[in-house]
């Protein structure tokens, strides 16, 4: 065999072990949080708040954290919905046509995309205290909504381009205006692909710890208002597991695996959506 | 006018105000975390912030130096780790995999995405930090505060860094004209030569591009880095030493901010160091893919 041949089968052996490689690692960071999570789970994990003292070892659950997340990544999803499906909207051609406004947009939206959730926490932090809003679900809220406005939007508009331009120039000859054009013919053919996008960044907003360490606050109790404390699963794991506890500790593991299913299954819904619904778009 | 023309009129206002926002979401944020860290900047010379070893906030002595090394030791190593798996593996994708192979993986290597970095923190305490400890460690004759080190971290980083270049690079790839493989196929190249010296060529700076962008991802990451990679203010001087990175700073001495001059300020800085790092990161990162797009390069 010649030199190139070994070469390429050489390297072609390589992909291959990198791939292995890559698609092992995600099967062994699920497997040893499900390993080590799963005996410790516990119905009473789930269903019960934590008492005063839980990380202290005392007893109860994380309902708080469960609970708290699911208010805060809801909150904060809807809040970045409103702003991300009007930037998109407004990046189509017909309302931006190429200005220069819409380039520093895009920009803008990916080194949003690309900055640390450490940074917006920090700067949530300097608005909150800019505003005198104490460290709470609402605060929670808007950091996330800023976190997920750039992944929502990149996703959105992603899914409005694909929109063919037949389908808008029909509306538009119809004597559709812009407005009517981009609500019921563009908005609906991409209902789906929007859809996606929002799970996407609801994903992204509920894992996230480092953007409300500061902003959320912590407590044992599920918030009754906007402006109470809220626990996170997130930040329930690291700080159960930043005791010195052994039994507390478990108890992040456990944490883990619930955050976990709730992020794969996110991910799993989204996916089937995409593709339930891509049947009945006019292609 | 008519309700339908006003209703396009208001509502194209307010999309152009949403987008105005997010043009000025960037601006505030760092014109905020600069606005308040100017009084450290004026109080402390820049040289002492970002070279001074000495980090005693309650004497007032602000130096970043070893912090900014930690995130550098944690960041290189990670995407020291992450280039060959990554790009070997982004090429077999878009060259060599079959259609029904590459969209088994995709979706696998997004989820690598999705997972929280919390949970990579974790895994990396249960798994990753225990093998340097007992296993690692030891058969290299190192020294590592129960395995919690610049190593632990940049291997829990790398994970987390391979779908951005996994995915980035596979696009650029993918950019590159059918026409040009035919060409040098039909030289007498092997695939891989056409990959090597075609592809690869043409793809270069896009790849480039992946590789800024998966670094500036490694480089703010904060809970799963914090949570190995052990937190000591020192200089590192070997991957087995603990380190003290940036983000980790930040997300640890908030609870102390506030009691102390200057400490706030200072750790806002930290902040807008790492903003502003991530910034320019990006920019040359999209610039480039930009003209990738367009055809130019």
């Amino acid at each position: 065999m010649e030199f190139r041949r070994i070469e390429e089968s050489i390297f072609k052996a390589l992909m291959i072990l990198s791939l292995v490689f890559v698609v092992g690692s995600l099967l062994f960071v699920v497997g040893v949080i499900l390993w080590r999570g799963l005996p410790v789970l516990s119905f009473d994990m789930v269903t019960k708040t934590g008492e005063g003292g839980y990380l202290l070892g005392k007893g109860g659950g994380i309902l708080n954290a469960i609970i708290g997340s699911l208010y805060l990544a809801a909150g904060g999803t809807i809040l970045a919905f409103f702003l991300s499906i009007a930037i998109a909207f407004y990046l189509q051609k017909e309302y931006s046509g190429g200005t220069r406004l819409s380039g520093l947009t895009r920009l803008s939206l990916d080194i949003l995309w690309g900055t640390p959730s450490i940074v917006y926490g920090a700067f949530g932090y300097i608005v909150l205290i800019y505003f005198h809003i104490r460290a709470s679900l609402l605060g929670g809220i808007i950091v996330l909504a800023l976190l997920e406005i750039p992944i929502m939007t990149r996703a959105m508009e992603e899914v409005l381009k694909m929109v063919p331009g037949d389908l808008k120039e029909t509306a538009y000859s119809l004597g559709a205006t812009r407005f009517e054009t981009t609500l019921k013919v563009v908005g609906k053919q991409a209902l789906p692909g929007l859809l996606t996008g929002v799970l996407m960044a609801f994903g992204r907003g509920i894992g996230d710890a480092a953007s409300i360490l500061f902003t959320a606050g912590y407590t044992d109790r599920i918030p009754g208002s906007l402006f109470d404390a809220t626990a996170s699963l997130p930040i329930a794991i690291f700080s159960q597991l930043s005791t010195p506890l052994p039994q507390v500790q478990q108890k992040a593991y456990a944490s883990a695996v619930i955050l976990l299913i709730i992020v794969l299954a996110i991910s799993i819904i989204t996916r089937l959506l995409a593709k339930k619904y891509t049947r009945f778009i006019i292609k | 006018m008519n309700t339908r023309r006003l209703k396009d009129v208001l509502s194209s206002r307010l999309m152009l105000a949403a987008a105005v926002f997010a043009c000025l979401l960037l601006f505030f944020m760092v014109a905020g975390l600069f606005f308040r860290a100017s009084p450290i900047l004026l109080t402390v010379p820049i040289s002492d912030l970002l070279f001074s070893i000495e980090w005693s906030p309650f004497e007032g002595k602000f130096g970043f130096y070893p912090f900014i090394m930690g995130t550098l030791w944690v960041t290189v190593l990670a995407t020291v780790i992450a280039i060959p798996v990554s790009l070997l593996s982004s090429i077999y994708l878009s060259e060599y995999a079959s259609n029904g192979l590459r969209e088994m993986v995709m979706p696998l290597v997004d989820l690598l995405a999705g997972i929280p970095s919390v949970v990579y923190g974790l895994f990396g305490v249960l798994a990753v930090v225990p093998f340097i400890n007992d296993t690692l460690a030891p058969a290299m004759g190192a020294e590592t505060i129960g395995g919690y080190s610049i190593l632990a971290g940049g291997i829990v980083l790398s994970i987390m860094v391979f779908p951005i270049i996994i995915s980035v690079t596979g696009e650029v790839m993918r950019s590159v004209s059918g026409e040009l493989r035919e060409v040098s196929l039909s030289l007498g190249a092997t695939k891989w030569q056409t990959i090597k010296h075609v592809v690869l060529r043409k793809a270069r700076p896009g790849i480039i591009a992946a590789i800024v962008l998966g670094f500036s991802r490694a480089f703010g990451e904060t809970m799963a880095v914090l949570m190995v990679v052990g937190n000591v203010a020192k200089v590192p001087s070997s991957i087995f030493d603990p380190a003290y990175p940036l983000p980790a700073l930040i997300a640890n001495t908030y609870g102390e901010m506030m009691s102390i001059d200057l400490y706030d300020s200072a750790i806002l800085l930290a902040a807008l160091i790492l903003l502003l790092v991530v910034l320019i990161c990006n920019v040359i990162a999209r610039m480039i893919l930009v003209r990738i797009e367009r055809g130019i390069i």
